[in-house]
């Protein structure tokens, strides 16, 4: 193919004129790794695009049927009756995508990355030979790729440009293609597969530029200017004479540390004596890494060969060794020795970065909050995790929806300052024998729990409507608050469902809630 | 032996005698009441912020178990605000509504929940705390606790300058929680009195009979104070003007000055 128009002259990357090792410079992409359903019924993932639902994956049944990506949900709906309707999680794809390639980072090759929101880019340069060749490696690939659920699509070429193309508008499941050669794989393949922008792809559609091939006879100059210096770049980079760098993932082994004890330890402080000594190993590892455990796991394997784990958790990143000493110290009697532990390990499979803190956080300033992280972590290995709470607001007027349980360490809001109990019922409990002034007086006494009240002075009504939009019930409902105090100071606070005047709100009934002190 | 050395000791013991008499106590942090009705009778001038205090309701009624709950709130939010720290409330069952806690002046953001399945799990929890030494104050709310759980819990106060309020519920009707003996420094017995009617129609500020059982180094007597305001502070009613006194309240204003005296 004869290319036209003035050529800028690039110097060449150095990676790129270094010799290749074998063949040339490989870069494998595969794309949209697409989860296999195994279900009867044809099933599409949908997102949400501005005002309309647009269908971003399609399982094989449902493309048989003619739906494709990109997809009104609406019209998809219309062409196939019997249709699965789910929500794409872009975020979760990005996530596995991302383990995938620290996978990859570590079994297969140092150099790989996420490209976009459905590929990697693997550059196999030298490591194919491990694995058999390309052909082999590719198909091995794929094979993984099922056992995990997921059919793929693979590409070997020369430049990322050209093997994420082939990847995803190839004809075949696996594409190799021979160094030199990606303006010709690429030309008949359409525009989209260049990764343009989206309006530079539709200038293009404009000018009547279909396929890859049509963008090769232009000038340079005129086509930069119609469809921006981008797509000129993709065209280069696909094409090899740009370079296109990949930056790879870096992938990180949680830190580990253990012990191979000479003689099989069975008693309490000999134990304690060694999850000491591993604890010391392991802050050191993760003050060289700059980092904190939230989770640290630790392994004791037997005589008999039996594994006994320990797990204690952080509330916040830590490497404070008396911290991670007290907690283990809490959890020790968990342990059952046998007849001796051999073998110890620590690990913290669950870790965050911890950079080094400011000293005016140590010092104790008088008014500063001093820090309860590590306290919340005691208490939680000592009751549970779900004994610990603070107590936040909820936007809702109704008393019992009012306060939530929310983490130990979490930012609690306050409530309005409307008088409320200390103490509230669990449920609110009828009140009989009531004699009230309706609408809008306090009772003058009434029977709770089988006692009667005589009210001698009361506060209120304080409305609270329901809440229309949980429940039909709650459509009109209202209740009517009132702080009443009986004879020897016996101070109550008790509603009335209803507001006396429309009869949909209520049917004046009177209930207990809570009581002040 | 030389008898004109043993005048010299005893002189430097006289001496130093002064001096330790002179000498300031060891500083302790005492959280005053701001009333010179109760300050004055309690033995430290106010609540020791290194001990153990016990309260407890004067019935097992609903309306009294209330009324201790926000003494003990008002109590931890003036620790609170005084020494800018957290403040954990333990519990067995959870039945506290924190918007109500919040109007005796215990914010949200300075609470910290802890719910155990039984009493030990609370007293544990309440030690922890202690020992721990960074909170402002700890709340916990117990049916029984027995004489060593008190002094563990009264020298881990002690130990980290941090005082603990330990509420004790009724476990059965008429039988009061505070006849068991404790290591505390201060029992206190909180119940509900009539409210002065306001000259408009509605509620006045809610009023206490707040009873000091038992304290180390003074009486005990019993008080009627004015329930905790918004940042959690007592109040000694106002003298009654022109009007007439409700009579109940006079019945225990001539009581409390009978235990006074």
């Amino acid at each position: 193919m004869r290319e036209m128009g003035r050529r800028s002259e690039h110097a060449d990357h150095p990676f790129r004129a270094m010799p290749p090792d074998e063949g040339g410079g490989q870069i494998v992409a595969f794309g949209a790794p697409v989860a296999i359903v195994l279900a009867r019924r044809p099933t599409v993932l949908v997102i949400r695009t501005g005002q309309r639902d647009v269908v971003s994956a399609a399982c094989p049944l449902a493309q048989s049927l003619g739906l494709t990506r990109g997809m009104a949900a609406a019209h998809a709906r219309a062409l196939v009756a019997d249709l699965e309707v789910q929500d794409a999680e872009p975020e979760a794809d990005i996530v596995f995508l991302d383990r995938l390639a620290r996978h990859a980072a570590r079994q297969w090759t140092p150099t790989a990355c996420v490209s976009g929101p459905d590929g990697l880019w693997f550059d196999l340069t030298g490591s194919t030979h491990l694995f058999g060749g390309e052909e082999r490696f590719c198909r091995r690939l794929l094979a993984f790729l099922a056992r995990l659920g997921f059919s793929a699509r693979i590409a070997i070429a020369g430049t990322p440009g050209a093997a994420h193309a082939l990847a995803r508008f190839g004809r075949e499941i696996i594409t190799l293609l021979e160094p030199g050669r990606e303006a010709e794989a690429i030309a008949e393949l359409p525009l989209t597969a260049l990764r343009l922008e989206p309006g530079a792809l539709q200038s293009a559609a404009r000018f009547g530029l279909e396929r890859v091939a049509d963008l090769y006879p232009m000038p340079r100059g005129p086509l930069a200017r119609r469809l921006g210096l981008k797509t000129v770049e993709r065209l280069d980079q696909a094409r090899g004479s740009l370079a296109e760098p990949i930056v790879p993932v870096v992938p990180r082994d949680a830190p580990q540390v253990g012990r191979q004890l000479l003689e099989p330890v069975g008693t309490p402080e000999s134990i304690a004596q060694v999850i000491g000594d591993l604890v010391a190993d392991l802050v050191a590892a993760l003050r060289t890494q700059g980092l904190g455990a939230r989770t640290v796991l630790l392994t004791c394997e037997r005589v008999d060969g039996e594994a006994q784990r320990l797990v204690v958790g952080a509330s916040r990143a830590t490497r404070d060794e008396q911290h991670l000493m007290r907690m283990f110290a809490l959890k020790m009697g968990e342990l059952d020795p046998g007849l001796g532990i051999e073998t110890m390990g620590l690990a913290a499979p669950h870790c965050e970065p911890l950079g080094a803190q400011a000293v005016g956080a140590l010092l104790e300033a008088r008014g500063q909050r001093r820090d309860i992280a590590s306290l919340v972590d005691q208490l939680t290995a000592r009751v549970g995790s779900s004994a610990l709470f603070r107590i936040s607001s909820e936007e809702s007027d109704v008393p019992e929806r009012a306060a939530r349980r929310i983490a130990p360490l979490d930012l609690a809001k306050g409530w309005p300052q409307w008088k409320r109990p200390a103490r509230l019922l669990r449920r609110p409990e009828a009140l009989s024998n009531v004699l009230a002034l309706m609408p809008d007086h306090p009772p003058r006494r009434f029977t709770w729990r089988r006692q009667d009240y005589r009210v001698v002075a009361g506060d209120g009504p304080e409305r609270i409507h329901g809440e229309w939009w949980r429940n039909d019930r709650e459509m009109w409902a209202v209740r009517d608050y009132f702080r009443v105090e009986a004879e020897g100071g016996l101070r109550f606070w008790v509603f009335r469902r209803g507001d006396a005047v429309e009869e949909s709100t209520g049917d004046l009934s009177w209930y207990m809630h809570g009581v002040f002190g | 032996m030389n008898t004109s050395a043993l005048p010299r000791p005893s002189a430097d013991l006289s001496a130093l005698r002064e001096q330790v008499a002179s000498c300031p106590r060891a500083p302790r942090t005492v959280l005053p009441f701001g009333i010179a009705a109760l300050d004055d009778i309690l033995a430290d001038g106010g609540l020791n912020g290194a001990g153990l205090h016990e309260i407890a309701g004067q019935s097992a009624t609903l309306n009294d178990d209330a009324a201790t709950t926000l003494f003990a709130a008002g109590i931890a939010a003036r620790f609170a605000s005084e020494r800018g720290a957290d403040v954990l409330w333990a519990a067995t069952t959870f039945d506290l509504y924190a918007p109500g806690l919040e109007q005796a002046g215990l914010a949200p953001d300075r609470v910290l929940y802890g719910e155990g399945r039984k009493d030990r799990d609370v007293l544990a929890m309440a030690e922890d705390a202690l020992r721990y030494g960074t909170l402002a104050c700890v709340v916990a709310e117990v049916k029984a606790a027995d004489m060593t759980a008190t002094r563990r819990l009264q020298l881990a106060a002690s130990d980290s300058d941090t005082p603990i309020l330990l509420y004790r519920r009724h476990r059965s009707r008429g039988r009061c929680p505070m006849t068991a003996p404790s290591a505390a420094m201060t029992r206190w017995r909180i119940g509900c009195l009539a409210s002065e009617r306001p000259p408009w129609a509605g509620l006045g500020r809610p009023r206490w009979q707040i009873e000091l059982v038992r304290q180390r180094n003074g009486k005990f007597f019993t008080l009627e104070l004015e329930a905790c305001d918004a940042q959690g502070r007592l109040a000694l009613p106002a003298a009654p003007g022109n009007r007439t006194a409700s009579p109940r309240s006079t019945v225990a204003t001539e009581r409390a000055v009978t235990h006074a005296a």
